[in-house]
């Protein structure tokens, strides 16, 4: 791997959820999670950068072909003191992708590790033969 | 300071002056102080009592064996690496966004740190540093003798 490569201030930066149609029922500011998506022939993993979410705070949801992650979190606030200076904010993360291939809803697995949350997307397996036709 | 009460133009404005300086300090109050921009990877926020400070930093995914964290002073210098998921045979990324490679960011606090007393957890990917103010650097509290 290259070791010299640095991560860029930018990677820093959190961005903000627009607001879109819909509000939000929490009280607290939402944010756009950084996420890689890469593909084999089985599956569509989707990896997001959570920091502060657990596993019961985290909620994927899957409806038509919509992928929608979201992790709230509750942030723990230290005790006896007072935020003097802040380069980042918290609040929770909302992110939505529309997936373009056939899903198998019943072997999502998911996992949140480290503030990283890993879903894989299995694809559903092609059932139907090929049909071969006959001339006659 | 009112500069002289008897002026009412300058009374008036010292006035107004006075409101809107409540109303920051009401605004920063609700919701802490204005977001700063980072100077490299990663952001920190500071929290302050008056016996020391605990520096937060959001790193998801990190292996904290590779985080080194060192004190001198009244600085804090902090370096580490993120490493990329090595992806296997057939596998190619449709995005890219989260960030990997090395970090390292040093950050100077308003007091000398007890270099001995500082401890750091890593949870949910949230790194947080507590930084005991030095006792040498604390203000003494002078007792004045009656003669």
């Amino acid at each position: 791997m290259a070791e010299s490569k640095e991560i860029e201030v930018r990677e820093a930066e959190k961005q903000e959820l627009a607001q879109s149609g819909a509000e939000r029922t929490r009280a607290q500011q939402a944010f756009v999670p950084r996420v890689d998506i890469y593909e084999t022939d089985e599956m569509v993993a989707v990896v997001a950068d959570m920091p502060g979410v657990d596993a019961g705070s985290v909620d994927i949801n899957l409806e038509q072909s919509v992928l929608t992650i979201t992790g709230n979190v509750n942030e723990k606030r230290p005790e006896g003191y007072t935020l003097a200076y802040a380069e980042y904010r918290t609040g929770d993360y909302v992110r939505s992708f529309t997936l373009s291939n056939q899903i198998d809803q019943d072997r999502i697995e998911a996992g949140v590790k480290d503030g990283v949350l890993r879903v894989h997307l299995p694809k559903v397996r092609p059932t139907s033969k090929k049909i071969t036709v006959s001339a006659g | 300071m009112l500069s002289n009460p008897f002026n009412f133009r300058s009374s008036f404005r010292e006035a107004e002056r006075l409101r809107r300086d409540m109303n920051e300090l009401f605004e920063m109050l609700d919701r802490g102080p204005r977001l700063s921009v980072a100077a490299t990877y990663p952001a920190m926020n500071v929290w302050t009592n008056p016996d020391g400070a605990i520096v937060t930093a959001e790193l998801p995914g990190i292996n904290p064996e590779d985080l080194e964290i060192s004190v001198q002073g009244d600085t804090l210098t902090l370096r580490g690496n993120r490493s990329a998921d090595a992806l296997g045979e057939g596998e190619a990324y449709h995005r890219r966004e989260r960030g990997n490679g090395q970090f390292q960011r040093a950050f100077q606090l308003p007091f000398a740190v007890d270099a001995a007393k500082v401890e750091a957890t890593y949870e949910l990917g949230v790194l947080s540093i507590t930084l005991p103010r030095a006792e040498s650097d604390k203000p003494r509290k002078i007792q004045v003798a009656s003669a």
